[in-house]
């Protein structure tokens, strides 16, 4: 249920699992600030377009934790994106600067509903449409880190 | 706390950003990218910096092994070598781990809140 997509291309992570229970269960796990942070982390979610939050997750070197995120498209109980912005330089694997958006899509099939999250902003520069997704995903990626060590 | 623990990685992914985080550096290493394997002659005349500071950036790519170096004569050429980018594969194995676990606790909760 778990995969990288693509090889050597632009990378996102995908999650896709058959949930025994209606999308509006699924939706409910996805949308409420108290569920959603028994599964994933403490959040100031809300379920309006444009309404910005933050999760917070274990603060790791110079990063104090915090995942800044903004609602970008809500479609209940169908589809929610969010971006998903945290993450330090200085950290390496864990922690390490993600400038990143969040999708999940649910489908309700025979006996359940289908969740897929799309985890996308994983961008490597090693591809075959090499400039175009360099300039879009892995550029954005860069830039900020430029922006970062300008800060530091 | 000793002080090896905070140390970066000799080419781990701070390294990596580190590297690329020089605005000329790292459209160096786009253009080696793009372009395959590029001179430095090449590349100093799109940069619009020196040759020696080229050059500098170049090394400093080399070391964080981003690029390899071939001399041919008193020419180098440098391409991207996809090895230097082992880091950030092992970057997406992290999340990838991560929402799995995620994935286990969301199930477990719709079994407690709605269980059929």
């Amino acid at each position: 249920m778990n995969q990288l997509a693509g090889k050597s291309e632009v990378r996102a992570i995908v999650v896709e699992d058959i949930l025994p229970h209606s999308v509006e269960s699924v939706w409910r796990v996805l949308t409420t600030p108290e569920l959603l942070s028994r599964w994933l982390m403490n959040n100031t979610f809300a379920p309006t377009l444009g309404h910005r939050f933050t999760f917070q997750a274990q603060p790791m070197g110079d990063w104090n934790g915090i995942v800044n995120c903004e609602v970008l498209e809500i479609d209940p109980p169908r589809r929610l994106v969010y971006s998903w912005v945290g993450g330090s330089a200085n950290n390496a694997v864990a922690g390490s600067v993600l400038d990143s958006v969040l999708s999940f899509t649910l489908t309700p099939v025979a006996g359940g509903t289908r969740l897929k999250m799309v985890h996308d902003g994983f961008r490597s520069p090693q591809n075959d449409a090499g400039y175009d997704a360099m300039s879009r995903g892995w550029g954005s990626i860069i830039q900020r880190i430029g922006a970062l060590a300008r800060e530091a | 706390m000793p002080a090896v623990a905070t140390a970066p990685e000799p080419h781990g992914l701070a390294v990596i950003m580190q590297t690329l985080g020089d605005p000329t550096r790292r459209g160096l290493y786009e253009a080696i990218v793009a372009r395959g394997e590029t001179s430095v002659g090449e590349l100093t005349r799109t940069a619009k910096v020196s040759q020696p500071a080229v050059s500098q950036h170049l090394k400093a790519l080399r070391i964080a092994g981003l690029v390899a170096e071939r001399r041919q004569g008193r020419n180098a050429f440098y391409s991207a070598d996809p090895v230097g980018l082992e880091p950030l594969v092992d970057w997406l194995d992290h999340y990838a781990v991560f929402w799995r676990e995620r994935f286990t606790a969301l199930r477990a909760l719709l079994q407690e809140i709605d269980p059929k």
